[in-house]
């Protein structure tokens, strides 16, 4: 017993440490290249982990969660147009219109329950698609280019292992803000509404106002992710909205594992870098990856991490 | 006159949306499933058709051919795969079913390769007719119509007056009570499954010499047949009608006049800046209106 509490605790510090050293131990091997398809995998994983926070936590199949990824991308691209290239300017903009798109697509959505939820999401995602497919002034179908990373004070983002670094503290910052709100009151209402909705609206909770909630917050953290990401391509179009992107977040986290702290991040490493892998291979690499998405699903109904963290995936 | 044209275009492009969403609204009702596989069906329907339409030289040898190829594809799909999901949540269906969409788009550009296949209209109809005097139509585009029509009807009668029609509305309605009652679902549901399959080749053999015939051409469509049958209703092949003929009408005649009519009372310069976008997203405005108002779709088929 003793031994399998100080190996649980033990993993986690493992990680951190294995993450922290990666990029320099990359480099060292002169495989700097992978610095970057890491940090892409994280800025996925933290995309992953909000819709996490709408499905897993809250119960709502979300079928349009790229649309706030892509706003936050587009809300960094456009003031970098404009001339605002600070990052402490431009992040919390993109932040804040993830939250503000998820407040109004929310508040309309969550009238409605089941499929017809999976297809409304999707209705306003393709709006805001066709928006910036129509945004000429911004690139249009064509998308923007970022000239340059955005600009911190004592930090060069430009640098690849310093934009890791950076990536990897708001992936764990927000992973670790998502087991706080796991923990917390609004966390439990938010499983029990998951559970039994009817119940908890007969106890008094107000179960339209925590939804909501639950999914403004996750709107915001896949802004912050989006904000990452047209730092990382540096360049954005419409395609980061398009209905395939929402369904690859979707696919990620049913792959990593629904409601488990970390199948965000389990089902981003595991799809895009068995996507690396199969697309070195051969360039019929997404004949693998259906593939193996078909095995899971019919295999390991719970996702990857169900195999490595049984019996813990409902946080 | 230009405005029937439009209407035409759009009656045209909302039964082809018809026969798409007919089948997904069948599988969704009756089988409680989502099939997002269903565009790559119609995908392969029309790499079907124009293979065999090059082979035999004749549009309505392949026709056919390609209806019952896609069929067989389907059915086989249906018994050896997709079965097994009924049981499961609708997050299993999504990430099997999108699994299938990418097996589906490299085993195509496996065998057929990358560029876009060329598939011809039939050459007796290559002409123009006049259905609104003085003013030609294509006879192509008006053969689609007469096409979509007798779909609709065929469909409606066997939905109606025929024994495989009373269960299907019986599975769509309350499918446990249809299983308590002794339907020998398994094999309904094979066959609902492969005439949706061939009425989605049927569709790609329509608009395969309208579009191009290429990979990912499912992706785009399927969205909108799930728009109409969302609208409509699900499980409801009545709503999946009213549903595509109000999406096509909204989208042809939104990309046709919406620019036009915001100049009235708007500036050109936004005119022409908001026009096409609010056409492009005019569809999805409608969806959203509908779910706001009757959150289970205009006909819903459960009772």
């Amino acid at each position: 017993m003793r031994m399998r509490l100080s190996t649980s605790q033990l993993r986690p510090a493992l990680i951190v440490i294995a993450a922290l050293a990666f990029p320099f131990l990359a480099e060292a091997a002169g495989g700097g290249y992978y610095v970057g398809v890491m940090t892409r995998v994280m800025i996925y994983a933290l995309a992953a982990t909000s819709l996490n926070l709408v499905l897993g936590y809250g119960g709502m199949i979300s079928f349009g969660h790229a649309a706030f990824f892509g706003v936050g991308a587009y809300a960094v691209a456009i003031l970098a147009q404009e001339g605002v290239t600070s990052a402490w300017a431009a992040w919390p903009i993109a932040v804040a219109a993830g939250a503000a798109f998820a407040l109004v697509i929310g508040a309309i959505s969550l009238r409605t329950r089941g499929l017809y939820f999976i297809m409304i999401t999707l209705a306003f995602a393709q709006m805001l698609y066709y928006f910036f497919v129509s945004l000429r002034a911004y690139g249009g179908e064509d998308g923007i280019n970022l000239a340059a990373r955005s600009r911190l004070p004592w930090l060069d983002l430009r640098d690849e292992t310093t934009f890791y670094l950076l990536v990897l503290a708001l992936l764990a910052g927000c992973l670790y803000l998502l087991r706080r709100l796991a923990a917390s009151r609004f966390g439990t209402v938010l499983r029990g509404i998951r559970e039994n909705e009817a119940r908890m609206t007969a106890l008094g909770y107000p179960t339209y106002r925590y939804r909501l909630v639950c999914f403004t917050v996750a709107g915001a953290a896949a802004g912050l992710a989006g904000a990452l990401i047209v730092n990382q391509h540096g360049f954005v179009s419409p395609s980061l909205l398009d209905w395939t992107q929402s369904g690859t977040l979707l696919i990620m986290l049913i792959l990593g594992g629904v409601g488990w702290l970390y199948g965000g991040v389990a089902g981003a490493a595991a799809m895009l870098l068995l996507e690396e892998v199969l697309s070195h291979w051969t360039g019929y690499w997404k004949l693998g990856l259906g593939l193996v998405l078909l095995f899971v699903v019919l295999r390991a109904p719970g996702g990857v991490g169900s195999w490595f963290a049984r019996g813990n995936t409902r946080g | 006159m230009l405005l029937l044209e439009q209407g035409l275009n759009g009656l045209q492009f909302g039964l082809m949306l018809f026969l798409l969403a007919a089948g997904l609204t069948l599988v969704f009702g009756v089988m409680d499933m989502v099939n997002l596989a269903h565009g790559s069906l119609y995908m392969i329907g029309a790499y079907l058709m124009a293979t065999l339409a090059q082979a035999t030289g004749s549009f309505w040898m392949a026709l056919p051919l390609a209806m019952a190829a896609t069929a067989a594809i389907g059915m086989a799909l249906e018994s050896g795969l997709l079965r097994r999901l009924y049981e499961r949540d609708h997050l299993s269906q999504v990430l099997a079913t999108f699994a299938l969409i990418l097996i589906a788009n490299d085993l195509v550009r496996m065998i057929w390769g990358p560029q876009a296949l060329l598939l011809d209209a039939p050459r007796a109809l290559a002409g123009t007719i006049e259905i609104i005097p003085g003013a030609p139509y294509p006879a192509f585009r008006a053969f689609i119509i007469g096409v979509g029509v007798a779909v609709a009807v065929a469909l409606y009668w066997m939905i109606v007056h025929t024994r495989i029609g009373a269960l299907v509305r019986a599975g769509a309605s309350n499918r446990e009570m249809a299983l308590a009652l002794g339907v020998n679902v398994k094999r309904l549901f094979t066959l609902v499954f492969g005439l949706g399959a061939a009425l989605c080749a049927l569709a790609g053999a329509m608009l395969g010499p309208l579009l191009a015939v290429q990979i990912g051409m499912g992706e785009s469509i399927l969205i909108q047949a799930f728009v109409v049958v969302v609208i409509g209703g699900i499980g409801s092949i009545r709503g999946a009608l009213v549903g595509a003929l109000l999406v096509g009408m909204v989208d042809t005649i939104g990309r046709a006049f919406l620019p036009v009519l915001l100049r009235g009372f708007l500036p050109n310069n936004i005119a022409d800046a908001l026009g096409p976008t609010l056409a492009a997203m005019a569809v999805y405005i409608l969806m959203a209106a509908v779910l706001y108002w009757k959150p289970t779709g205009l006909f819903p088929a459960r009772g």
